[in-house]
C-alpha cells in the first residue's frame, strides 16, 4: 500500500474546491461549521461518552444503579460547569462546546445528561452568578472536580409548572435562616453533597440557598419506581426547620429569574442532548432495518421504512442547526428564553418521537434493553416533560407572539 | 529529559478503504483524518517519562497543512510544544527520503530521547523510525511495552514470541510503541482550550538545509492496489451431525489439507 502512504502525505490529496457530496449523517454539515476547539472538544466527550458511559448504561438502567466514579471521570475531564471560568477550576468553553458535550454524553444516555447539566446549569452556574465570591471559593472548584455532587431543588409536590407557587419558606431568624418545606423530582439528590434550594422569605420573595449536606433537619428520599432516567438517582428534599447561616443565602437575585435564568441554560443544554439521544436512535433504526432481511430483502427497502429514516434525519438535522444557532446567540450574550422555549420543546418533542417510531423500527426486538432504543424512548418521556413540559413552552411561545398570557 | 515524538496523520481506522481503491490508487478525498494510533501511545508514554523526570514533550511531523490537525490533538493531551515539517517537494517523498527530513529535523530539536508509533496505520510499512534512527545513529528499540530511565539509560521490554525481552541502551535513542504500552488518556477541556494559545511552526526545506532532490529515491515502487477476491459463498453440508461431521473432517483431510 506504498502509494497510499504517499498519497497521504501528499497535501493535494483532499483539494478545498472538492465536488460536494452528501454525508446522510450529517446533511447540513454540523462539523464544517463547528470551530476547531469545538470539534476537538466534541471528540473528546463522543471518546469519553462511548468508551466509559456505554459499557455502564445497560446494566446501570436495568438495575437503577449509578456509579458515583462518573462525576469524577467527568470531573477530571473538565465535563462539569465547563463554561465557567477557570480560576474555579472550569475550563472556560463555550455554550456551543457545552452543547456539544450534552449531545455526545445524551446519545449514550440521558440519564448521565442528566445529572451533569444538573451540576452545571443548575448549581455551579447560580453559585457562579448569584453567589458572593466566599461561595463560589468554597463550592466551584469541588463541583468542578467531581468531588461534591450538587442538586436544584424547585419543583414542589403540588407546584411543577408552577413555581411561583412554591410552599418551601426561608424563616428570618437570629444569624441565618430556618428553611421548611419539600422538593421532588430532583435529580442527584440521594447522592448529593449540595443543594441549591428555592424558597419564599416572609415577604413572599423566592431567595437560592446554598445547603450542605449533613446539616440537621435535611434529607433526601430516594424516588422508587421510576421507569425512566434509571441510570442516575432522583429524590426528594426534606427540609424540617433546617438552620442555615446568612452566608449560606445566594445574595445576587430575588425572585423566580433566579431559577429561571438557571433553567435557561440547562434548557438549551437538553435541546443539544436529546438531538444526541435522537441520533442514536435513527441511527440505530438505519443499522437494523439495513440488516435485517424480510422476505427475502432488507426492512430498508421498503418505502415505509425509508420514510421514516428521512422524517427522522430532517428532524435531527433541523434541531440540531437550531440548537447551534441559539448556542452562537448565546456566546454573543443575544440568546433569549423564549429561542431557548422554541428549541427545547420542539427537539424533546421530536427527539421522542423519533426515538418511539425506532422502537417500532426494531419490531420485538425493540422492546429488550439490549438493543437501547427503549431505554431512550423513556428517558425522553422524563425529558419531554422535566425542565418546562412540552405545553408550558408551548404558553411561553404564545405568550411572546399574542401578548396574552395562558397562565394566569 | 527532552522528548520528541515523531506524529503521523492518517486515515481514520473506520475509513472503508476497499471501497476507495480506483485505478490501482487509494482515493482519500473526504476521509476523517486522525493520529496514528500507534504514535498515541508514545505520546502517553511521552507524558508519563515527563511526569516522572521532569522536561518537555515536543510533537513533530512531516504533512501539510491539515496533519496540524493531529498535533493539536495531541497538543490537547498535554505535549509541551509542536513543530511540523512542509514543503511542496516534500509531497511525494519515498519512506527513506522522509525519514531522512524527520531526521534534519531532529538535529535542530534538542532531545534526550525519541518515540514514535511501531508503524503508521496506513501504509503500514513501519520503516521511517528505522531509517530515522539509522540517519542519526542512534540505538532502535521497537515493539516497546514497557519504559524506565535511570540516568542515560533506557530500559524497555518488548514482547517476543512466548516471553518478554529485557534491552537497555544509552541515550539519546529511538523507540517505538507497541499496543499495550500503556493507556491513552483522553483530553480534557482544559487541554484543549491551552492548544488556542500554541501556534505550530513550519519548517521548509530551506530552513533544514535540504535539497529535496538530493533526497534518496523511494528503494520500492507500488506496482498495484487491488481488492481483495471476493469470499466464496461457502458450502453447506447436510445430512444428520454424524454425517456431516464425517464429510467435513474427509473434506478437511482430502481436499483442504489441513488435517
Amino acid at each position: 500500500m506504498g502509494v497510499m502512504a504517499t498519497d497521504i502525505v501528499d497535501g493535494t490529496v483532499r483539494a478545498g474546491g472538492a465536488k460536494p457530496h452528501f454525508k446522510w449523517e450529517d446533511p447540513f454539515l454540523l462539523d464544517d461549521q463547528l470551530s476547531e476547539e469545538e470539534r476537538m472538544v466534541m471528540g473528546a466527550a463522543r471518546d469519553y461518552a462511548q468508551a466509559k458511559l456505554m459499557p455502564r448504561v445497560l446494566m446501570g438502567h436495568r438495575h437503577e444503579t449509578f456509579d458515583r466514579a462518573v462525576f469524577e471521570e467527568m470531573g477530571a475531564l473538565g465535563f462539569l460547569g465547563p463554561t465557567l471560568p477557570e480560576e474555579y477550576g472550569c475550563a472556560g468553553v463555550g455554550y456551543v462546546s457545552y452543547g456539544l458535550i450534552a449531545r455526545e454524553i445524551e446519545r449514550v444516555d440521558s440519564a448521565y445528561r442528566s445529572t451533569a447539566s444538573v451540576q452545571s446549569s443548575l448549581v455551579m452556574y447560580p453559585i457562579y452568578d448569584f453567589g458572593t465570591e466566599a461561595q463560589r471559593r468554597k463550592y466551584l472548584p469541588k463541583l468542578a472536580s467531581g468531588e461534591w455532587v450538587g442538586c436544584f431543588g424547585l419543583t414542589e409536590p403540588d407546584h411543577g409548572s408552577d413555581p411561583g407557587g412554591m410552599i418551601s419558606r426561608a424563616v428570618k431568624v437570629d444569624g441565618g435562616y430556618k428553611l421548611k418545606g419539600a422538593k421532588t423530582w430532583i435529580t442527584n439528590s440521594p447522592i448529593a453533597d449540595v443543594f441549591v434550594i428555592w424558597a419564599k422569605t416572609e415577604d413572599d420573595v423566592i431567595r437560592g440557598f446554598v445547603l450542605d449536606a449533613g446539616m440537621p433537619g435535611l434529607s433526601a428520599p430516594k424516588i422508587e419506581g421510576k421507569f425512566s432516567l434509571r441510570a442516575s438517582p432522583t429524590g426528594m428534599i426534606v427540609m424540617d426547620d433546617v438552620f442555615v447561616t446568612d452566608d449560606h443565602l445566594l445574595p445576587g437575585v430575588e425572585g423566580l429569574k433566579g431559577p429561571f435564568s438557571c433553567l435557561n441554560n440547562a434548557r438549551y443544554g437538553i435541546s443539544w442532548g436529546v438531538m444526541g439521544a435522537a441520533e442514536f436512535c435513527w441511527h440505530a433504526a438505519r443499522q437494523y432495518t439495513l440488516d435485517r432481511k424480510q422476505f427475502g430483502r432488507p426492512l430498508a427497502a421498503n418505502q415505509l421504512i425509508q420514510k421514516k429514516l428521512a422524517d427522522m434525519q430532517t428532524e435531527i438535522a433541523l434541531g440540531l442547526q437550531a440548537a447551534l444557532r441559539v448556542g452562537r446567540l448565546k456566546d454573543a450574550h443575544q440568546a433569549t428564553p423564549e429561542m431557548i422555549s422554541l428549541i427545547k420543546r420542539n427537539n424533546c418533542g421530536k427527539a421522542l418521537d423519533i426515538a418511539r417510531v425506532s422502537r417500532d423500527m426494531h419490531g420485538g426486538n425493540g422492546i429488550a434493553d439490549e438493543y437501547n432504543v427503549i431505554r431512550h424512548v423513556l428517558n425522553l418521556e422524563a425529558v419531554n416533560t422535566y425542565e418546562g413540559t412540552h405545553d408550558i413552552h408551548a404558553l411561553i411561545l404564545g405568550r411572546a407572539q399574542t401578548g396574552i398570557s395562558a397562565f394566569d | 529529559m527532552d522528548i520528541v515524538v515523531l506524529i503521523k496523520q492518517v486515515p481514520d481506522t473506520a475509513t472503508r478503504i476497499q471501497d476507495r481503491v480506483k485505478d490501482g490508487r487509494v482515493d482519500l478525498d473526504g476521509v476523517t483524518w486522525v493520529t496514528s494510533p500507534y504514535d498515541e501511545y508514545a505520546v502517553e508514554e511521552a507524558l508519563r517519562l515527563r511526569e516522572l523526570h521532569g522536561g518537555t514533550v515536543t510533537l513533530l511531523t512531516l504533512g501539510p497543512e491539515r496533519a496540524h490537525g493531529a498535533l493539536k490533538d495531541m497538543l490537547a493531551l498535554g505535549a509541551d510544544e509542536a513543530q511540523a515539517v512542509w514543503d511542496p517537494a516534500f509531497a511525494s517523498l519515498g519512506t527513506h527520503a522522509r525519514a531522512e527530513v524527520l531526521a534534519a529535523a531532529l538535529r535542530k530539536l534538542p532531545h534526550d530521547l525519541v518515540l514514535a508509533g511501531w508503524k503508521g496505520v496506513d501504509g503500514d510499512e513501519g520503516l521511517v523510525p528505522i531509517y530515522v534512527a539509522a540517519a542519526l545513529d542512534y540505538p532502535h528499540l521497537s515493539f516497546v511495552v514497557g519504559v524506565e530511565v535511570e540516568g542515560r539509560t533506557i530500559t524497555v521490554r518488548r514482547e517476543i514470541e512466548g516471553g518478554k525481552e529485557h534491552m537497555t541502551a544509552d541515550l539519546p535513542a529511538l523507540l517505538t510503541a507497541q499496543k499495550g504500552l500503556n493507556e491513552v488518556r483522553y483530553a480534557t477541556l482544559k487541554g484543549i482550550m491551552r492548544v488556542k494559545s500554541k501556534t505550530i511552526p513550519v519548517w521548509t526545506a530551506a530552513d533544514l538545509g535540504i535539497d529535496p532532490a538530493a533526497l534518496p529515491a523511494p528503494a520500492v515502487e507500488v506496482t498495484a492496489i487491488e481488492r481483495p477476491a471476493e469470499r466464496d459463498g461457502g458450502r453447506i453440508l447436510d445430512g444428520s451431525p454424524a454425517d456431516a461431521s464425517r464429510a467435513l473432517a474427509r473434506i478437511l483431510h482430502e481436499e483442504e489439507k489441513v488435517i
